[in-house]
């Protein structure tokens, strides 16, 4: 057993990070996240671990300061909120391109614009489908408890180093600020310069030795040919991350006839709910993605056979629901998908999500 | 001695230092940039820090750095090389790590990132090529270009009232005391190369010395962007462009002293 504390999600990251063996986090201050760079500051693990923590002038400055580090094959980070992310995605589009493992953290606020500081999952699209220019995907995990938080930070740097590429935590206000008991992780050492050159010597950018050629850290190709087989060898990588990387979890699945679709904040909305209908005697169950990219579709393939209606429920206009669909079509099936949601920064209660259940389906 | 023997390696009082790439440089005849890595490459190669440097390329002209010096690099974003700089920097305190960035790069989408790594200090060297024009875009004006100096985007000549004045960044991070050493060059004579070649390896040093940030403008002719001929780019720079951007030492201190006169 690991060390329980009652903790923040935002403080967990921070403590997440220290234990897994980082080398460096750059941020800059948002609301709700702040506790992120204010954990680190006060714990200072430069003196414990060495990890260095800097608070960058600007989120673009902290997404590049996280370019650079990371091209030195060392444990980087940074972490924002929804306003922070888009001022970030220029950079994340150029680590993607340069495919650099990293993490990033988006406690999501409502928008758009400057929108709201309360919680929110619009920035779903954002995080899933890229977000900045070119064709890229972020391998992104979607917590939904302050353990989450804590079991994901090295998770993400895992999948990260495992497949070059930035991985992402799309998490919102509510699981940041949120209090729960935590099991904290054992501390892991940060690599040694050797264990990082026989690790990443063949692309990291350590200076270099007469024993190799130069290594270059570049999204830039202008020779047309030689660009497509870099998307061509991203997108190999990407269906290789589909194949291996799909997480879910299942909630009262195996006999239901009607599922709630959510994650994070929504999902622990939606299981409350489904506690509550299963008192009813109502069949319904909870499939809650945790990869929102890779998507786990093949959970869908398994449950469209006796699910009857996928409702999904979101802190947005509707956005998974696009991928839910694609699913359950690219499955051959003709279950109907349908939509609840709240905007604005509003978590919907367990019996409003149950009432939208009840309303769209089973009374149908 | 006869011609043959003058040739012999061992009788050779100057070569092309092996960190110089034999690869065909992209840039113009007459461009800067191509003497500027020369020295670059020799200030690496002398002082042997070859293994532990890590250079910063720009957007720009000079995207394509990374394929002449024979270093590890990594390619930056429009303005952002300071950022990576610092990165690097940060975790990798036994490194030397240097941008080389033009003024479109620098002083324009750059300015944050420039001054907040200077400010801050961080043991990095910068080399930035002012020219005074958007070379790689084909020739626009730049925040550094000169009043009524013409280009693709200010036909007329720069308008002072429409575009502003042009941007003497250096002064700006000279008053930083983040920075220890900065100083304006150039190349284009052979006695302005010696120069900047000790001035660039006094940058280095400080560097290695932990004395902050390291600043060196290197005054810069684009013959193609200014549509001169490389001879008549050097005359107009040095009629017109020293004499907004003169050639010397802004600043020798060290890191956090006060900077009173400039």
């Amino acid at each position: 057993m690991g060390e329980l504390r009652l903790m923040k999600g935002n403080e967990v990251i921070a403590e997440a990070a220290i234990r897994c063996g980082c080398d460096g986090y750059f941020g800059y201050p948002i609301t709700p996240q702040s506790e992120v760079m204010e954990t680190l500051m006060q714990r200072a693990p430069w003196n414990e671990t060495g990890m260095v923590v800097l608070q960058a002038e600007s989120e673009v400055a902290a997404i590049n300061m996280v370019y650079g580090a990371a091209a030195t094959g060392k444990k980087v980070m940074t972490t924002s909120s929804s306003p922070g992310i888009s001022l970030m995605t220029e950079g994340i589009s150029y680590i993607a391109g340069a495919e650099l493992p990293c993490l990033l953290v988006n406690v999501q606020r409502g928008g758009p614009g400057l929108g709201t500081i309360q919680p929110s999952q619009a920035d779903y699209n954002q995080a899933v489908k890229g977000g900045g220019h070119g064709d890229y995907k972020l391998i992104v995990l979607a917590p939904s408890s302050v353990q989450e938080m804590n079991d994901f930070v090295g998770l993400a740097f895992d999948l990260a180093f495992a497949y070059r590429n930035p991985a992402m935590i799309l998490t919102d206000g509510a699981i940041g600020q949120m209090m729960e008991k935590v099991e904290l992780s054992e501390y892991v050492p940060r690599w040694t310069p050797e264990e990082i050159a026989a690790k990443w010597g063949d692309w990291a950018t350590t200076g270099k030795p007469k024993t190799r050629n130069k290594n270059i850290i570049t999204s830039l190709e202008l020779d047309p040919d030689k660009m497509e087989r870099n998307n061509l060898r991203f997108q190999e990588k990407y269906r290789e991350i589909e194949a291996r990387e799909q997480r879910a979890e299942n909630i009262m699945c195996d006999d239901a006839e009607y599922l709630f679709v959510a994650f994070g904040t929504s999902a622990r909305v939606c299981q409350k709910a489904v506690e509550v209908a299963r008192d009813k005697g109502l069949k319904v169950g909870l499939l809650r993605p945790i990869t929102l990219y890779p998507f786990p579709k093949n959970v869908f393939k398994e449950l469209c056979g006796h699910v009857k209606g996928f409702l999904t429920v979101e802190m947005n206009a509707g956005q998974m629901i696009e991928d839910v669909k694609l699913t359950v079509h690219e499955a051959g099936y003709a279950v109907p998908v349908e939509h609840f949601g709240r905007m604005g920064g509003i978590i919907p209660s367990p019996s409003e999500v149950l009432d939208a259940m009840v309303k769209t389906f089973i009374k149908r | 001695m006869d011609s043959k023997d003058i040739i012999k390696p061992e009788n050779l009082v100057y070569g092309k230092t092996p960190l110089l790439n034999d690869v065909v440089m992209h840039y113009c005849p007459g461009c800067s940039h191509g003497t500027a890595h020369k020295v670059l490459a020799e200030v690496i190669d002398e002082m042997g820090i070859q293994e532990k440097t890590i250079g910063i390329a720009p957007v720009g002209c000079a995207v394509f750095a990374y394929n002449y010096i024979d270093i590890d690099w990594q390619e930056a974003a429009h303005g952002r090389a300071p950022a990576l700089a610092t990165g690097v920097a940060r975790l990798n305190p036994d490194k030397f790590v240097f941008t080389y960035q033009g003024d479109g790069d620098l002083a324009s989408i750059g300015t944050s990132e420039i001054i907040h790594a200077c400010n801050r200090g961080e043991n990095m060297m910068v080399v930035f090529i002012n020219n005074g024009i958007y070379g790689m875009t084909g020739g626009q004006m730049a925040p550094t270009t000169l009043s009524g100096m013409v280009t693709s985007t200010t036909p007329g000549g720069r308008n002072i009232d429409l575009n502003g004045f042009p941007l003497r960044i250096t002064d700006i991070v000279a008053q930083l005391p983040g920075t220890s050493y900065v100083t304006r060059q150039s190349v284009h004579t052979p006695g302005a190369v010696r120069k900047i070649k000790r001035a660039m390896k006094k940058a280095v040093q400080n560097v290695l010395d932990k004395k902050g940030t390291t600043f060196i403008e290197v005054v810069s002719t684009c013959n193609s962007g200014w549509k001169m001929t490389p001879v008549e780019a050097n005359e107009w720079m040095e009629k017109n462009m020293i004499s907004y951007y003169p050639i010397g030492d802004l600043k020798d201190s060290v890191k956090g002293e006060k900077v009173s006169n400039h």
